[in-house]
């Protein structure tokens, strides 16, 4: 963090984890953006692409984790250092998943073959996604600058993603109710808007751990929930 | 200095330190040692608990031994070295000039960096120390060599042996010796002056788990380099430097979130 160990060498190794994530993170960002791209556009050729760069995340994972473990192993890290540690393998977890849910938009996009293509619908969706990939940046500029008061506003940013998704839900209801032949469409934008929303939750994620990993305590209030959607509170039971 | 007491909420595989039910069975308080007039420790205050690993940590000269030699009254063999101030122990000031050194020791036993076996047998090893304050019978004396042995996990490689020197046993079985000969004159409180740096891991990894048994019977301070150790071994830590007492509490805490950042860089090697 501030200043540098006696052994240079494990400042390299943590740097080295820091890189992992920041790589990670941006990839997990040009998934969103793109996935939601390919949803609203209806490009097919995109979405393969978001699909087969999925692969990309995962590897840089698997590479994260290795280095973790390895300089557990060489390092016996304590404190701060083991905290650090143990906050790029939790958010290169998120990022992971994240990059699951983008992919999961993107074979949707793939999927959407109705004319039925209400233009509020789509920029509702368009808006939740803007928002959720300006939250993961922001989360991640923190991460990488150890900023608590970052995190918590990203951490209390994320009730109006939930807010958008439940207002989302009550609309694609309605077109359900309107016209039955639009009920495939709507249920696969209605998991796109789903999956966005657990992106944002993936954010809130990655904040907590910036907190903790600062702090070394967990974010003391309870967490901001306010996804109302039967679907949710289904779900919840 | 922060002396907090505080137990973290997070659950741990180590039964969680409650100061409910914490005791004192040594109380330190404003403390100073001087080596002539250079001031080694200054305004110590700091309990250790019964039936408690206490760790000392803290880079060279910072006084960590200074202050484990002085709880049983090791500087007095030195002269122009002395103590000011409280270290109660059951009533008395184990610094008062008046206390009986013998009884101290016998009371507070030490375990030294390097193993220091007499030049004797294995079973004389153990019976001396017992024989100087007490007369047993020839029965009652083999018995209390063997419990002492037992004791220190070390009975069932030397129980064949008895009579061969101390000296010939390998440098971990010569270290649990010496715990088995602290042990035998049954004290109340062990010091461990980094009993392990001398060893090799497997050694090391059988003193630290007798260690662990050992604070069943007694209040334990162990005085270490290795940062590992004090997290494995310990259950409260207390970090010095140059002299001073910079903070002391549950060593589930000092090695995961410090509050002092001195605390912090020491143990993350940024300094020391």
């Amino acid at each position: 963090m501030a200043y540098e160990h006696t052994a240079r060498a494990f400042d390299g190794d943590l740097q080295e984890l820091t890189r992992l994530v920041a790589e990670m993170g941006g990839l997990a960002e040009r998934q969103i953006v793109e996935s939601a791209d390919a949803l609203v556009r209806r490009d097919v050729s995109l979405a393969s692409r978001v699909v087969a760069a999925d692969g990309d995340i995962d590897r840089l994972q698997r590479d994260l984790e290795a280095h973790a473990v390895l300089t557990i192993a060489r390092r016996q890290p304590m404190a701060v250092d083991l905290r650090q540690i143990v906050g790029a393998m939790r958010t290169a977890t998120d990022l992971e998943r994240i990059g699951d849910l983008a992919k999961n938009n993107a074979k949707r996009a793939m999927q959407l073959d109705s004319d039925f293509n209400p233009l509020q619908l789509i920029r509702g969706l368009e808006h939740m996604t803007d928002l959720v990939a300006t939250q993961l940046k922001s989360v991640l500029d923190a991460y990488a600058a150890h900023d608590v008061p970052a995190a918590m506003a990203v951490w209390k940013g994320d009730e109006e993603v939930d807010a958008i998704c439940t207002s989302l839900f009550r609309e694609l209801l309605t077109y359900m109710m309107e016209d039955p032949r639009n009920i495939g469409f709507c249920i696969h934008l209605m998991f796109c808007a789903k999956n966005i929303e657990r992106i944002g939750d993936h954010a809130t994620n990655i904040a907590e751990t910036v907190v903790y990993t600062v702090e070394g305590q967990p974010i003391a209030d309870p967490r901001p929930k306010t996804d109302q959607t039967a679907f949710a509170a289904a779900l919840n039971k | 200095m922060s002396i907090a007491t505080a137990i973290p909420s997070a659950a741990s595989g180590r039964p969680q330190a409650d100061p409910a039910v914490l005791r004192d069975k040594v109380a330190i308080r404003d403390l100073e040692f001087f080596y002539g007039q250079s001031k080694a420790l200054n305004g110590i205050t700091l309990p250790l608990y019964e039936n408690k690993v206490t760790a000392f940590i803290g880079p060279s000269g910072c006084g960590k031994s200074t202050l484990l030699r002085v709880l049983n009254r090791m500087y007095d063999l030195y002269p122009n070295q002395r103590a000011e101030g409280q270290v109660r122990f059951d009533g008395m000031n184990i610094v008062d000039p008046g206390v009986d050194l013998n009884l101290l020791r016998a009371r507070i036993g030490m375990v030294f960096q390097k193993p220091t076996p007499f030049p004797m047998s294995i079973y004389e090893n153990i019976a001396f120390g017992i024989r100087l304050y007490e007369k047993l019978g020839k029965r009652e004396l083999d018995a209390r060599v063997e419990q002492s042995l037992r004791r220190a996990a070390l009975w069932d490689e030397v129980k064949d042996k008895l009579n061969a020197s101390g000296l010939g046993l390998s440098g971990g079985q010569q270290q649990r010796l010496c715990i088995a000969r602290t042990v035998a004159v049954r004290p109340e409180v062990i010091l461990f002056d980094e009993p392990c740096s001398a060893l090799d891991p497997i050694s090391t990894a059988k003193i630290e788990e007798l260690i662990d048994e050992l604070k069943e019977d007694y209040t334990i301070v162990i005085v270490t380099h290795n940062m590992q150790q004090a997290a494995r071994v310990s259950d409260f830590t207390a970090f010095m430097y140059l002299g001073e007492l910079i903070e002391f509490g549950p060593t589930d805490r000092i090695f995961t979130s410090p509050s002092d950042r001195r605390t912090q860089d020491y143990i993350t090697g940024r300094f020391g």
